[in-house]
């Protein structure tokens, strides 16, 4: 296809630009992404420090696979620590050392993996949370949160069977808690158990399994969901949060060269240098002070990986016998007896059904409440959507109290306060907090939704007191200007709505349950500013009114 | 794309209104007019912005070769001070290296590229047009097949692509690699290594122990004799682990059936807890209390080492102990009950 004005590079490296465009069609994507806008916001920068750790994740691993033996044989230490010089232990455990001590920069390399592990498991749930307070998952987003939490169950699944590796005392022992959990679940538990392990527990064939899913498997689907992630971000384009010049049919922000790629390209070195520091100056996970595994030993006041917690936590809350009464439950069979092991299951099992359950199912739950089937590209702020906000902060306290329960024992230790009362306050935490949580949060968005419409009314306290004629003393309120204004108002406030009856002229109970919750949700609401309210009230006290002991009400 | 509206650092990009002035809604006053940075305005704001760039990648530098500093000046140590310092360094100077590139960009960014915001327009994710193309393509594609037309075709394709996976799924029942049968593997829980006359001996270092070297308040950590020579030592050792103590028997609340299980107050319970399998390892002497140190739950030997609190939902086990010919502590037969975790078939 050759016409008289085909194009001819002048340099050398616009020759070679030029031939990659021909055969791939990069001119295309540099039009497509090479000023896509990109709105900007700290709060945005949680899920690019979950890329990120992953990215160094990735890159630390495969240092580490070149060093690690994830066989379970035994062989005698014989590396340059000398507390462990021939010790017996698993040729696993040998070459965590080996890469701790005779490794120049192993140790490093460990270090960076593990803190990256904990930062990309935190930042992925921060992420999460900044997402579901804003409303970020609202249609068309909806698949995007749902993806967002499979990879949060992954990298909780990237974390453990990683942790689990250097078959050091600690990991051996949570492999045995989790070994107890497994054997717990009716009817297949025991032959569950006895496939992972490869026979009895420990068995030699654990760390060669958890090995293949840690850097292969579970890597894979990240990666994976990664990719879809991402790729719906780029269908959807992101959200903004409400603000003057911001609709729902707009994306305003920077453009992605130079300005975004430059931030979020040097946001990457900038998590790497800091994970770095932390790796060079706090250890973590010391496999050295541990020894071993040995199922005999074991010490006092150990913890999981912060993001295991919450799991540990729910096992240490459960009574397993109340009196004389037994969470064991042996059931008679006609072929015999079975226990029902449900001072494991239920701890293990409900939590996770209930935080899990709840986030999978918490945008369809609202979508049908409020019947709100629009697209929304503008996020609410947390404030704005009092009900759920509430909903989100009893959730993150239902699993605090949980997280702190993995805890109880140093808890105990530090405060010096008995471990039993720490454990009894704490399951009275367990069901109290969620429900006080929701109460106070809605409380708190309502009063911040007022003291916003009482900012709009009757401006902002300029910290200026002026004595009146009459002796009296006030302090002045300057208006907003516009803009500041509109950030203030510019929300959609959800009304209750009403069971409606169907085509037939029936209110189904669906119906009805959808018409309580809808009452619950929203009976109490403050509504935003409008123009008329804002009139009067500079009609009322002129524009630059001075409040004198009147408040301002809602609809007032 | 449309409406990208880049102008020079002066220009706020969009302006735009969303409808008619209301009552009811505030009008949208469009993006905020755009603040000039010092650099937008004076020249030596920009070079020293410039410069400090400079520097913050010339400190990258400095940090990427301090790194090879500590790789090569400590070198591989013996020393585990020396190799704190190392990993120290080490992550100084990666630090130094990232960081200085990280926010020298990110300086670069905020200070000397244009600042201001752009609007772009949104697309609809779905066009109308497009779903009408799709769901008939989708109808030929199917028309084309002819599947609906075909139902033998249809209902044995099914038939065929929800049996293959099957055999995958039983691929996996040698996970088990001591090829035991469905029974074995229920049944192998139940047994430990100990059995009648199997001496009672000290963790890790194997040696026996005479009735009267076990002192009241004292606790012994004890496996089996012969552990070591056992074919897997460590499956062995998880299900064979033994706290031996002694107390003044007159303190026993002995149950019927039990009463010679003990030998002058000395007992041996199983050290696996029933609730998850972690270690039973503290012992508190004055309260006779058996702590696990995984999840808190609280044994008490005095009453056979009943649950007292926690999550463990049965007491731990015994083990029947006398004393043989010599005076050495001997088990009188294995656990009468499974060892450990509670499980499904435990009945």
């Amino acid at each position: 296809m050759s016409t008289a004005t085909e194009f001819r590079a002048k340099t050398r490296t616009g020759r070679i630009a030029d031939f990659v465009d021909q055969r791939v069609g990069g001119s295309m994507m540099v039009k497509e992404f090479g000023r896509k806008i990109f709105p900007d916001h700290w709060s945005f920068m949680f899920g690019e420090v979950a890329l990120y750790t992953f990215v160094i994740l990735l890159i630390s691993g495969t240092f580490l696979t070149f060093f690690f033996d994830p066989s379970m044989a035994e062989t005698h230490y014989d590396g340059s620590y000398n507390p462990l010089r021939g010790v017996e232990m698993s040729v696993a455990y040998a070459s965590s050392l080996d890469i701790s001590f005779d490794v120049r920069g192993g140790l490093f390399m460990r270090q960076v993996h593990h803190w990256s592990a904990l930062l990309f498991v935190a930042s992925v749930s921060v992420h999460m949370l900044r997402v579901f307070f804003t409303g970020a998952f609202r249609k068309p987003r909806e698949l995007n949160w749902v993806v967002g939490g499979v990879l949060l169950v992954l990298s909780m699944a990237a974390g453990f069977t990683g942790y689990s590796l250097p078959d050091d005392l600690l990991s051996g022992n949570g492999l045995r808690i989790i070994d107890g959990v497994i054997k717990a679940i009716p009817v297949v538990g025991t032959y569950i158990s006895a496939f992972l392990f490869g026979g009895e527990f420990p068995g030699n064939a654990i760390i060669g399994r958890l090995y293949m899913l840690h850097i292969m498997l579970v890597p894979a689907l990240i990666l994976l969901m990664v990719a879809i992630h991402l790729f719906m971000v780029v269908v959807h384009k992101h959200t903004q949060y409400p603000g003057p010049g911001r609709t729902e049919d707009n994306v305003v922000g920077f453009p992605v060269g130079p300005v975004y790629a430059a931030k979020a390209g040097g946001f990457f070195f900038i998590v790497f240098g800091v994970i770095a520091l932390i790796s060079g100056f706090f250890t973590i996970n010391p496999i050295w002070n541990y020894g071993p595994y040995d199922p005999s030993p074991v010490s006092a006041g150990t913890q999981p990986d912060w993001y295991i917690g919450w799991v540990d936590g729910a096992l240490r809350l459960m009574p397993g016998v109340l009196g004389n009464f037994s969470f064991e439950w042996i059931i008679p069979f006609p072929w015999g007896n079975n226990t029902l092991v449900l001072n494991v299951l239920l701890p293990a099992l409900v939590p996770a059904i209930v935080l899990l359950g709840l986030m999978f199912t918490w945008l369809w739950i609202e979508r049908w409440v409020t019947r709100d089937n629009r697209e929304h590209h503008i996020l609410d702020r947390p404030r704005n959507a009092p009900f759920r906000t509430a909903v989100g902060v009893a959730g993150v306290i239902f699993y605090s109290v949980m997280w702190a329960a993995a805890s109880s024992d140093l808890i105990a230790t530090h405060f010096h306060v008995a471990l039993n009362d720490v454990t009894y306050w704490l399951r009275v935490l367990f069901f109290a907090g969620p429900v006080i949580g929701f109460i106070v949060t809605r409380r708190l968005c309502l009063a911040l939704q007022r003291k916003d419409r009482d900012i709009v009314l009757h401006g902002r306290e300029a910290g200026i007191i002026e004595m009146s004629p009459e002796g009296a003393f006030s302090e002045r309120h300057e208006p907003l200007d516009e803009y500041k204004r509109y950030r203030l108002v510019s929300f959609e406030s959800h009304d209750v709505i009403p069971a409606q009856p169907n085509a037939a002229g029936h209110i189904t109970g669906a119906e009805k349950r959808r018409g309580a919750l809808s009452r619950f949700f929203f009976e109490d609401r403050v509504a935003p500013v409008t123009p008329a309210e804002l009139a009067e009230a500079h009609a009322h006290h002129g524009p630059a009114a001075v409040e004198s002991g009147e408040k301002a009400q809602i609809g007032h | 794309m449309g409406d990208h509206s880049h102008g020079g650092p002066n220009d706020s990009g969009t302006v735009a209104k969303a409808g008619p002035a209301s009552l009811e809604k505030f009008q949208d006053p469009g993006l905020p007019p755009h603040r000039k940075r010092l650099a937008d305005t004076y020249p030596r704001a920009e070079k020293r912005a410039e410069r400090q760039v400079a520097w913050l990648f010339v400190i990258s530098i400095i940090g990427t070769l301090s790194f090879f500093i500590a790789y090569f000046v400590i070198g591989r140590t013996d020393s585990i001070s020396a190799l704190r310092t190392q990993n120290m360094l080490l992550g100084l100077g990666t630090a130094f290296a990232m960081l200085g590139i990280g926010v020298g960009i990110v300086h670069w960014a905020k200070t000397l590229m244009p600042d201001h915001e752009v609007s772009e327009s949104r697309h609809e994710i779905r066009p109308e047009a497009d779903r009408q193309d799709a769901a008939k393509i989708i109808g030929d594609v199917i028309e084309e097949t002819g599947i609906k037309r075909r139902p033998l075709i249809r209902n044995t394709v099914i038939g065929a692509i929800a049996l293959a996976p099957i055999p995958a799924i039983f691929m996996f029942r040698d996970l088990d690699r001591t090829g035991a049968s469905a029974n074995q593997i229920v049944d192998r829980l139940r047994y430990t290594m100990w059995d009648k006359d199997v001496k009672l001996v000290r963790d890790p270092s194997g040696t026996p122990i005479k009735a009267s070297d076990v002192q009241i308040g004292s606790v012994f950590h004890v496996i089996p004799e012969g552990l070591s020579e056992a074919e897997h030592p460590l499956n062995e050792k998880a299900k064979a682990v033994v706290l031996l103590m002694r107390l003044d028997p007159s303190k026993m609340n002995i149950s019927p059936g039990r009463e010679n299980w003990h030998y002058n107050g000395i007992v041996a319970y199983s050290k696996i807890c029933t609730h998850v399998g972690c270690p039973v390892a503290l012992y508190e002497q004055q309260t006779h209390h058996l702590l696990c140190p995984c999840h808190q739950s609280t044994f008490d030997l005095t009453q056979e080492c009943k649950v007292i609190f926690g999550p463990a939902g049965h007491a731990l086990p015994q083990l029947p102990i006398t004393v043989d010919s010599e005076g050495f502590l001997v088990a009188q037969s294995d656990f009468t009950e499974p060892v450990g975790p509670s499980y499904w078939e435990r009945g």
